[in-house]
């Protein structure tokens, strides 16, 4: 078990999300950068998407009640145990009463710690995410405070061992220019009503990241994106990723917690494979949005599999050369 | 995905299937429009129904919604208002066949009919809570009484649940006090604000950001995640608001 000693606000219990309700209105919720639990998760000997902790305000400092193995992935938040500095994307253990550090991240958005088993909160709807706004799943329907305690699926420790990080291990996949991240985007269903110079606007922005900004979108700041005369849209369910135009013309993107549906014109959705980069995109950096053909965007799926594949065999190989511990 | 052209066969009657010339050749016209059927991402495709936002419309969603459900590789299908959205577990080898399947579908399919049941909302219109009762006022050129009495006289029906959990799509608003959408969206408005967003009305079921316009409040719970289902309103519902109080 582990205590929460400080948490800011609004860091969370996620796991991959929460699937098969968007038709009664509830979110997927789940973690903004699913590449960064999974491999967490992964490095413990976890399934995948076990429920994890999504750090994303710090000083996020805990104390674990008993011995305990723990993996820190995603941002780099200088995590240390004790006073001992840990690697990044570093799996490890701790002995009764240590505490476990993470700052604010010199690079990334968001940390994630994983437990062995799992963080033991109940399913709710099939899934141990936290929604937010609707105040359940997770820890009691809500942000982790300090005090709290959180049990593990599993009570065991594990010996070392590290991960490279994807953003390391994957080629950059678009050309990437200083302080501008490239994001891939495949053209949604209102393009062609945005008149020729928005549209060119559109790609040629490095779009800002405003502060209104969190979980369940990221509103973008630069130059508006006028429609010739507004349009009055039904409804319409949506996904992560989808990038919507409200009428004042700056775009959001929409992310884990956004509402099921919504009506603005949609523009663009950024592609699944990018998604966990945009989750690690800090308030205030920039963005651009670069078009791929849907084939691409289908195949760019492959080498984020393969890393999260390679990973799985070399933790499988690495418990099974290790001495059992307990 | 595993659908593909060839099994497009299997899952629509071979009546609509005889329009079918090729994927391009597939129209659906109504009224003299036609479906639109986007792309949103990789695994999502959105089919989009021509036409005014009529109840025989939704019919036919809730019939196309039920059809496709039953087609491999489905993960998620969630009407919207006289819309679809198709989730599918991996990404489509071929959108064009998930298209075309679901423009024949669309011209085959019988409309569904959903006899629901009748659920009272008691409502306290404006004040503090409704506080854009007087910008949809100004907007309709109609006091707000007027407002308030045609909102509470109208039937309305479930189209479809979704934005927050719970959240009933409602057709049957009277065109009179239809009202736009805010052009920047209102970042906290409570839960069980009763709302009206272009031809819509509704009830807001989770406190945050909402770009309708809110007329008034109601205390019932729309959703509880410990309930089977969770939500209160389920499509094919009909509702009726009843005035609590009016506070001008």
């Amino acid at each position: 078990m582990i205590e929460i000693l400080s948490s800011p606000a609004l860091n969370t219990v996620q796991d991959l999300g929460r699937f098969g309700l968007r038709n009664h209105g509830v979110s997927t919720s789940g973690a903004m950068d699913p590449v960064a639990l999974a491999a967490g998760n992964i490095l413990l000997g976890n399934e995948e998407g076990a429920a994890a902790i999504e750090v994303q305000t710090f000083p996020f400092r805990v104390r674990f009640l008993a011995d305990l193995g723990f993996a820190v992935t995603g941002a780099d938040s200088a995590a240390r145990l004790g006073e001992m500095a840990l690697p990044p994307w570093w799996a490890g253990s701790a002995c009764r009463g240590q505490l476990l550090t993470l700052d604010t991240p010199r690079q990334g958005a968001r940390a994630y710690v994983m437990l062995p088993g799992g963080v033991d909160v109940p399913q709710v709807l099939g899934s141990r995410s936290t929604h937010l706004r609707g105040g359940f799943g997770g820890f009691a329907g809500r942000p982790l405070q300090p005090g709290d305690v959180l049990g593990a699926g599993r009570t065991e420790i594990v010996r070392a061992v590290g991960a490279v990080p994807p953003d390391c291990a994957l080629e950059p996949v678009v050309a990437q220019e200083p302080g501008c991240l490239g994001l891939r985007v495949l053209r949604a269903g209102d393009y062609d009503l945005f008149p020729p110079d928005a549209q060119h606007r559109f790609w040629d922005t490095c779009w800002r990241i405003s502060p209104q900004s969190d979980r369940g979108g990221y509103r973008l700041s630069g130059p508006p994106l006028a429609l010739e005369r507004p349009v009055e849209m039904r409804s319409y369910g949506l996904v992560p990723g989808i990038v919507q135009v409200p009428p004042a013309g700056e775009p959001i993107i929409q992310l884990s917690d956004a509402n099921t549906a919504g009506g603005y014109p949609k523009i663009a959705t950024v592609i699944e494979a990018d998604l966990w980069r945009l989750g690690q995109a800090r308030l205030g950096s920039r963005i651009r949005f670069v078009e791929v053909a849907y084939a691409e965007a289908v195949a760019a799926m492959q080498p984020v599999r393969a890393y999260l594949d390679r990973l799985a065999r070399l933790a499988a190989l690495h418990r099974s050369r290790s001495a059992p511990l307990h | 995905m595993l659908l593909r052209r060839s099994d497009v066969k299997r899952y629509i009657p071979s009546s609509a299937l005889e329009r079918d010339t090729g994927t391009a050749g597939v129209t659906a016209t109504l009224h003299g429009q036609q479906p639109r059927v986007s792309l949103m991402g990789t695994r999502s495709v959105l089919f989009e129904a021509p036409g005014a936002f009529e109840l025989a419309q939704q019919r036919r969603i809730w019939a196309l919604a039920d059809a496709v459900a039953g087609w491999p590789d489905i993960q998620e299908v969630v009407p919207g208002v006289t819309n679809l959205l198709l989730i599918f577990r991996t990404p489509p080898v071929d959108p064009e066949a998930a298209r075309a399947a679901l423009l024949a579908a669309w011209e085959s399919l019988p409309p569904k009919a959903l006899e629901g049941r009748l659920i009272e909302i008691p409502v306290v219109y404006g004040g503090e809570l409704g506080s854009d009762l007087p910008a949809v006022s100004a907007y309709t050129g109609l006091p707000p009484q007027e407002v308030i009495r045609i909102h509470a006289e109208g039937e309305y029906t479930v189209c479809a649940l979704g934005s927050s959990p719970g959240f009933g799509y409602l057709h049957g608003l009277d065109p009179r006090i239809f009202m736009p959408r805010k052009s920047v969206p209102s970042l906290h408005m409570l839960a069980g604000t009763v709302t009206i967003g272009g031809m819509q009305t509704g009830v807001s079921v989770a406190t945050g950001p909402n770009g309708w316009n809110a007329i008034g409040f109601t205390e019932i719970a729309m959703f509880d995640p410990a309930r089977d289902p969770p939500s209160l309103l389920a499509p094919g519902d009909r509702i009726r608001f009843r005035i609590a109080r009016v506070e001008l």
